[in-house]
């Protein structure tokens, strides 16, 4: 391809959604196949019941044999409660950093410096919240709320990724991340709508079709700076120094320090090692950075011709771990943000509900309270890759 | 590009001005983005911002081709001055609370879907066609700032009170929206625009109803303060404008 030439779409995006609409396919056949049963209305034909029927060891050996079989858990069906627990974590994490991913970008909506921009980049912040909203959807049919998995996320309990609390200094950090950490979590995400929680691996389907827009987006964005001023083309490579590293650690901590890794591998909700994630995404974004005309910030980059990857010098998990637990650039300030918001937002809501009771009709009953508790500071600390 | 010849021909700084409120209520209201009561509300905000750039980006388009001076949407849209904005001074003003953000939404958008339902027959086509979309969405426009009107003013006190104070407050910047200038009267007579003040009666008589669903009381007329048609403004516009210019003017002649 000529230099010059815009590619409609960057090289190796196209495979990933090929996958993405296989995964679809598959949810769609496995609806239509699989025959109810006599015991339960789920996809996976158990029993109702979250783990207080009689004959555990029989609910157990079916989930066991569902997920050996590559079929779906579904909302009503037996499940133990770590698989719960898990899938809360994981879920919860994943919508906190939909929605606290807005703040770096909505930071410079104000600012976009054309209206086509302008635009582009809002509609994928609102694609964020949209995503929030159906990612907290498919968190509550684990028995959970949304009220409750805020107050976790505002009250430190439960996480967010990383690379969320970097700053976005340039306009052009708006196109590296959005090509970055959108082309990672699209990685990361494509293996999740095969995900052996239904409604999880139906929401991921949704949201990898969307994340793969933005990361074009974020290409589009970066293409029309490396083919500008040399001002554009400076700004463009600062931007993607900064933001290479905090993508690579998106896939988290090698397999062998990651805690929760081989649990969600064997349950299914996970089906690749961090590692195995994080090379692909180096082996997918050097030949666009090559396009782009812009170089990843590591000088150990290359093409392995025995291996067939790039070998790359990883991301430094200090720095992960140090932002993970809050001393990152701007954790203080995103975190202050989201509490900010809610809090004078308290008084709106008050109001609608307020509102609401006044004029329901008497057969609505109050929202039924949680019935799983977030989960610990640790087991959400530990996370980051799982997600 | 040269403009399509209409009969009469279009003022271009008539569409330019509808151009600028849209333009303005959409970049105010753009500060809202990740910082709305509810996740629901962060979505329903952010339509409404793509509606009204959407909107502002062919009615400035349309400015800059009837103009015939190779002007853009974004040379018209970052490289004016603050004397050159022709934007009502409501959609200018701080969002301030909710209240407030729902105050200047029900008061703009019940305006521009009275305005755009009637310049989908205005006799610039190009016009008319841009209304007849615009005015779809300007209805979703006022009825969700409708529905939080409601449910604020018959919400809580706390809610109550604070609804009627932004009623009162905004209340006096919706005269302009309906006082018309030459401009205005001249478009009107050659059929390509509307005299705003033929579209005050169904928008009192709009505005009166859902404030009192809301249990909310109408305000008296009184102080009107106007300008923004001659391209005054308030202080606030100025650091708006900076704000949203300053990248572009910074690199001259950049593509984006």
């Amino acid at each position: 391809m000529d230099k010059d030439e815009h590619p409609l779409a960057p090289p190796g995006a196209g495979e990933l959604l090929a996958e993405v609409e296989a995964a679809h396919t598959a949810l769609r056949t496995a609806h239509r196949t699989t025959p109810p049963t006599a015991t339960g209305t789920g996809a996976a034909g158990t029993p109702h019941g979250h783990g207080t029927a009689p004959d555990e060891a029989g609910l157990r050996a079916h989930f066991e044999k569902v997920i050996a079989d590559d079929r779906k858990i579904e909302p009503r069906d037996w499940m133990p409660d770590a698989y719960r627990r898990t899938l809360v974590r994981q879920i919860a994490q994943h919508a906190h950093s939909e929605i606290v991913g807005m703040q770096p970008e909505a930071n410079w909506l104000t600012r976009a410096p054309s209206l086509a921009r302008k635009t582009i980049l809002l509609a994928k912040v609102q694609d964020e919240a949209g995503h929030g909203l159906y990612l907290y959807a498919a968190a509550e049919t684990l028995g959970v709320h949304r009220a409750d998995l805020l107050d976790a996320l505002h009250e430190g309990r439960q996480r967010y990724l990383s690379f969320i609390n970097y700053p976005t200094l340039t306009w052009a950090d708006t196109g590296a991340l959005a090509w970055l950490t959108d082309g990672a979590a699209i990685v990361n995400q494509v293996p999740l709508c095969r995900s052996s929680y239904g409604p999880y691996a139906r929401a991921m389907v949704r949201v990898c079709k969307e994340e793969s827009f933005h990361h074009r987006q974020g290409f589009d964005s970066l293409w029309a700076l490396t083919h500008g001023t040399p001002a554009q083309r400076q700004m463009a490579q600062e931007a993607v120094d900064r933001w290479w590293y905090p993508a690579l650690a998106m896939f988290g901590p090698p397999h062998h320090a990651s805690v929760h890794s081989e649990q969600s591998m064997a349950w299914r909700i996970k089906r690749f090692t961090n590692d195995e994630l994080r090379q692909r995404f180096v082996d997918i974004c050097v030949p666009q950075a090559e396009l782009l005309g812009l170089t990843p910030p590591d000088a150990h980059l290359r093409w392995n011709d025995d291996r067939g990857h790039y070998d790359f010098t990883p991301p430094d998990f200090d720095e992960l771990t140090r932002v993970i637990k809050g001393d990152g650039p701007c954790n203080r300030q995103r975190l202050a943000h989201r509490r900010r918001a809610h809090d004078e937002g308290a008084w709106v809501r008050e109001a609608a509900a307020a509102h609401a009771a006044k004029h329901r009709t008497p057969h609505h009953g109050p929202h039924p309270a949680a019935t799983t508790a977030p989960a610990t500071v640790d087991e959400a600390a530990a996370d980051e890759a799982a997600a | 590009m040269t403009a399509p010849r209409t009969t009469p021909a279009t003022a271009p700084a008539y569409p330019l001005r509808l151009g600028d409120d849209a333009l303005i209520a959409a970049q105010r209201l753009l500060q809202w983005c990740a910082r709305a009561p509810q996740l629901e509300e962060d979505v329903a905000l952010a339509n409404i911002c793509l509606d009204l750039l959407g909107q502002a980006r062919a009615l400035l388009t349309h400015a800059g081709e009837l103009e015939g001076r190779g002007r853009d949407e974004d040379t018209l849209a970052f490289l004016r001055t603050e004397q050159e904005f022709t934007h009502v001074q409501l959609v200018e003003l701080d969002n301030g609370d909710f209240a407030v953000s729902m105050a200047k939404l029900l008061f703009f958008t019940t305006y521009q879907e009275l305005l755009y339902g009637r310049l989908a027959a205005s006799t610039d086509p190009a016009l008319a066609a841009l209304a007849a979309k615009a005015v779809k969405e300007s209805a979703y426009h006022t009825g969700h700032a409708a529905a939080w009107t409601v449910r604020l003013g018959d919400g809580t006190e706390e809610s109550h009170h604070r609804m009627q104070h932004a009623v009162d407050t905004i209340w006096p910047y919706t005269h302009a929206l309906f006082t018309p200038d030459a401009l205005d009267r001249a478009a009107a007579a050659n059929g390509t625009g509307i005299d705003p003040a033929t579209l005050r009666p169904l928008w009192h008589e709009r505005i009166t109803r859902t404030l009192k669903e809301a249990t909310l009381t109408v305000p008296d007329d009184g102080w009107a303060p106007g300008g923004g048609r001659q391209g005054i403004h308030t202080e606030a516009f100025g650091y708006l404008l900076t704000e949203m210019q300053a990248l572009h003017r910074a690199h001259p002649g950049a593509r984006w």
